[in-house]
């Protein structure tokens, strides 16, 4: 009883397969403006794909094929959606939200608001079931909004960030509940925080312009990314290019040289990845042991923990506020980044 | 410069205050130039005259059977042309805001035949046994014909406004389309929707052309209020005059209790966009 | 600068501005009224203007145009419509040299005012008849047809002259008849039964030439009982009597009652 789904989207250059298992939770990272919300429009009916497929434990949620066009409303799908905003229904109390899923589904006023209490209660909101969603704070709200989701017994839950517009106070309490709540059941979350990827996913895929260019378990992922974006996201530098005997070189020709870990072979793409902690910074091109040493023009500083981190190039470095100091680092200033081969993993793209 | 504590700024120049001052006294100038001269002494026995009274409930009770028209027929359209595009939409709204600029007496000839005897539904109509010249029904369907807009527009207005985000989550969460229109989406845009009634109201008690053309004028059948006054003037200046204040005050009445600016809800980010 | 100054400011502007407004309503008629210097020739010239009921329309209008041939340098401004609103317009000050009503009420009312020149003079008369489609759907054929269950009839309201006419020849008759509506012009009445609304309808005799082919007119004998006499009068405030007594000489003349008459009204 899985979730398949296959589906192209030419105005939005839109083109994704994915699966899911019957208690799966999948994380869906990428940049702004990757599909990620268009990912979750088609599955939950709002919007139309060109083409493709979708089966939801055994029923067709849409199939396009010529000879089918198979096409299920929203209402039918069993997809309930969570969205960044709790967008409770304003007219209707806390426990009217959450009982409203139910409710359309035909049970009797009285049962559908016992199944919202259980929910409210299941979320600890059991407290605020006669507010009225404008009485209610960011976190109340979406924590309601989940229990809405939840009521409405979906077969699958698809969370589109729902802890981007919360304050710092309310969204690790949420991402506990979710935690909690998303055990044991099938959901899709899109989100932006690589916590949220790690505390409540199984997988994670990573989309950008409308393509999966990366997938697997979360841990996997982040441990070994193969998109820069994945990279980014771990706090990893990232180099791409095509494997030679010394490393990785890059289509500028820029050599990476670094330790392969044997499941590459020369001529097949690769990365070279490696911490910004193992990068060094330094003023004039150093010769010697360390074989790596590039020169690159520094954008930007910012405090990162006890360190500064320093960007340029497309790669990053953290260094002490002393060394930034003794350097004399500005935005604009040439330096040399120079990496220790052996901190530098090579593996395949 | 002295400001009253606990306002804000306006940003408003202080010359915009003369004109729109000079506007306030151009609208109001005439209604207290009517004022004047009404004949206080002989007032109440003016508005509650047999005539009088009968015209204001036939004018109540058909502002208030065309207002349900309105609302009936306008409330649909305002959801076709708010939410779903089609080819030719927006020469459907110029031809249902059309009313809206329509001499009312231009609206009455078009009635007249549509529905009139010699009309093209009148006959059949006719036929079936329904004759809706010179009677009550005629002077609903004018002030429907020429109120219509006013709910259209408001409601469509509303709708735009309160985005299609809402629908969009109750739909997920299972509610067939007419369960979403009439747990959701209504009771969002109510205030919006009451609002264009009590401007189809206000409209239709003021319907005068149209009436005039198409309906005919019988005490108690189909004279309404403003064809009483119209009718009083040939004689009696002080009648009309009593009546017409009478009239404005239940206009006043009505708008200044129930109309109320629209909610606006700001739109979010994500998938509902 | 204090709010209420402010304020004070503002209605004063408010007042400038409402007060200009009105300066341009009421100096327009002044300047019809004194404009007119130009060449002074021998015979009559200048201009006037002449208030008539909307029922003489087309007479007036042939009457204007052979008084300006036969007189060249003048002219003559017509303005047509309801008696009563003739009336209201030339005691509100509106320029108007003569008028000629519909009826004698409303004569009455502008010699009250004392703003009438000379006595009125009644020029033509007019007798109701009725007006119905020209397939006559109810075949109507008498006054006493019109009380026929059944039979839609569309009449003036009481209020108005027709309205009193009608109601007169209902009572010389002893015939009451059951309106489906009462309307406020001639006008609308016969609108109603072009129309094919109204199976008959009670108007002037002129009003049914007017018509042509549209209604056809069917007299009847009850309809003397209430005869409908229209005055002639110079306004008192005219600025050119002398050629507003010129044109009500025409119209009184037998130039006058050669086209009144062709157009169905009766002679006084």
């Amino acid at each position: 009883m899985t979730f398949e789904l296959d589906a192209t989207l030419a105005a939005r250059g839109f083109e994704v397969s994915l699966s899911l298992g019957p208690a799966e939770t999948i994380a869906i990272l990428g940049p702004n403006g990757a599909g990620k919300s268009t990912l979750l429009s088609i599955i939950s009916g709002l919007l139309r794909p060109d083409s493709g497929k979708a089966v939801l434990g055994g029923r067709v949620l849409f199939d396009l094929a010529a000879d089918k066009n198979i096409w299920r409303a929203p209402h039918t799908r069993g997809t309930a959606l969570l969205a960044q905003e709790a967008l409770l229904f304003p007219h209707l109390s806390a426990l009217d939200n959450v009982a409203f899923g139910p409710r359309s589904a035909g049970a009797s006023s009285a049962a559908a608001r016992e199944t919202g209490m259980h929910w409210l209660t299941e979320v600890d909101a059991g407290d605020l079931a006669s507010r009225r969603p404008g009485q209610l704070s960011g976190g109340q709200a979406q924590r309601v909004a989940v229990a809405r989701a939840l009521a409405a017994n979906p077969e699958l839950l698809l969370l589109d960030e729902p802890m981007a517009a919360l304050d710092i106070h309310a969204a690790p309490l949420l991402r506990r509940l979710l935690k909690r709540v998303l055990a044991g059941r099938r959901a899709i979350i899109i989100t932006h925080d690589i916590l949220d990827a790690l505390m409540l996913a199984d997988r994670v895929i990573v989309l950008e312009d409308g393509r999966i260019s990366e997938a697997g378990p979360t841990r996997d992922v982040l441990e070994k990314p193969r998109s820069r974006f994945a990279a980014g996201l771990a706090g990893l530098n990232l180099v791409a290019g095509t494997v030679s005997d010394a490393g990785v070189t890059t289509d500028q020709g820029m050599v990476v040289a670094g330790h392969h870990d044997g499941t590459v072979a020369p001529g097949q793409d690769g990365v070279a990845v490696f911490p910004p902690s193992a990068v060094s910074v330094f003023l004039t091109e150093e010769h010697g042991s360390p074989r790596n040493s590039f020169p690159v023009r520094i954008t930007d500083l910012e405090p990162h923990g006890d360190q500064i981190r320093v960007h340029a190039g497309g790669l990053s470095a953290d260094i002490t506020p002393a060394a930034s100091a003794d350097l004399g680092l500005t935005p604009g200033m040439t330096v040399y980044f120079v990496i220790k081969a052996a901190a530098i993993a090579i593996y395949p793209a | 410069m002295n400001r009253r504590s606990g306002t804000g700024y306006t940003g408003i120049p202080p010359w915009i205050y003369a004109i729109a001052a000079a506007g306030a006294v151009f609208v109001l100038l005439p209604l207290v130039a009517m004022v004047a001269k009404v004949n206080w002494p002989q007032f109440i026995p003016l508005i509650t005259s047999e005539s009088s009274l009968t015209a204001l409930g036939l004018s109540l009770r058909t502002s208030a059977a065309s207002t349900a028209a309105c609302i009936v027929l306008g409330v649909p359209l305002a959801l076709v042309l708010a939410r779903s595009p089609f080819p030719g939409q927006r020469l459907l709204r110029a031809f249902v805001l059309l009313p809206l600029v329509l001499p009312p007496v231009v609206g009455g000839i078009a009635l007249l035949y549509t529905f009139g005897r010699q009309g093209l539904l009148g006959r059949s109509l006719e036929l079936a046994g329904i004759q809706i010249a010179f009677s009550t029904t005629a002077v609903v369907l004018a002030q429907t014909f020429v109120a219509l807009p006013f709910l259209v527009v408001s409601l469509e207005g509303a709708l735009r406004t309160a985005g299609n985000k809402y629908e969009a989550v109750a739909a997920t969460l299972g509610a067939r389309p007419s369960t979403v229109l009439r747990r959701v989406t209504i009771p969002l845009v109510l205030p919006g929707l009451a609002s264009g009634a009590v401007l189809s109201f206000a409209r239709s008690l003021g319907e005068f052309g149209a009436t005039l053309t198409f309906a005919g004028s019988l005490q108690g059948v189909t004279r309404t209020l403003p064809l009483e006054i119209y009718l009083q003037r040939e004689t009696d200046a002080d009648a009309a005059v009593a009546l017409s204040l009478l009239l404005v005050a239940v206009a006043v009445a009505v708008v200044g209790l129930s109309y109320r600016r629209p909610r606006v809800e700001a739109a979010p980010e994500g998938v509902f966009r | 600068m204090s709010t209420p100054r402010k304020l004070a400011t503002a209605l004063l502007v408010a007042g400038v501005l409402t007060a200009a407004l009105a300066g341009c309503a009421s100096g327009a008629p002044g300047a019809t009224g004194t404009a007119s210097t130009g060449g002074e020739t021998p015979k009559l010239s200048r201009t006037i203007t002449v208030f008539a009921a909307a029922s003489l329309k087309s007479t007036f209008t042939q009457l204007a145009s052979d008084f300006e041939a036969k007189h060249p340098g003048t002219k003559i401004t017509l303005n047509f419509a309801g008696s009563s609103d003739l009336v209201t317009q030339i005691t509100q000050g509106a320029p108007a040299d003569v008028f000629a009503s519909a009826d004698a009420e409303n004569m009455d009312k502008l010699t009250d005012a004392k703003l009438t020149h000379g006595a009125p003079a009644n020029f033509a008369t007019n007798v109701l008849e009725i007006a119905v489609p020209p397939s006559n759907p109810a075949s109507i054929s008498t006054f006493a047809d019109l009380a026929r269950p059944g039979v839609k009839v569309v009449v003036c309201a009481p209020q108005v002259p027709c309205g009193t006419a009608t109601e007169t020849v209902e009572n010389a008759t002893g015939t009451t008849l059951a309106p489906v509506s009462e309307e406020s012009s001639v006008t609308d009445v016969l609108g109603k039964v072009t129309s094919g609304e109204a199976d008959a309808g009670l108007v002037y005799v002129t009003d049914v030439k007017t018509a042509g082919d549209k209604v056809k007119g069917i007299p009847f004998a009850e309809s003397d009982q209430a005869v409908n006499t229209y005055p002639i009068a110079a306004v008192g405030t005219s600025k050119n009597k002398e050629l507003a007594a010129a044109f009500i000489a025409t119209v009184t003349g037998s130039e006058g009652k050669k086209v009144l008459s062709d157009a169905g009204f009766g002679t006084p």
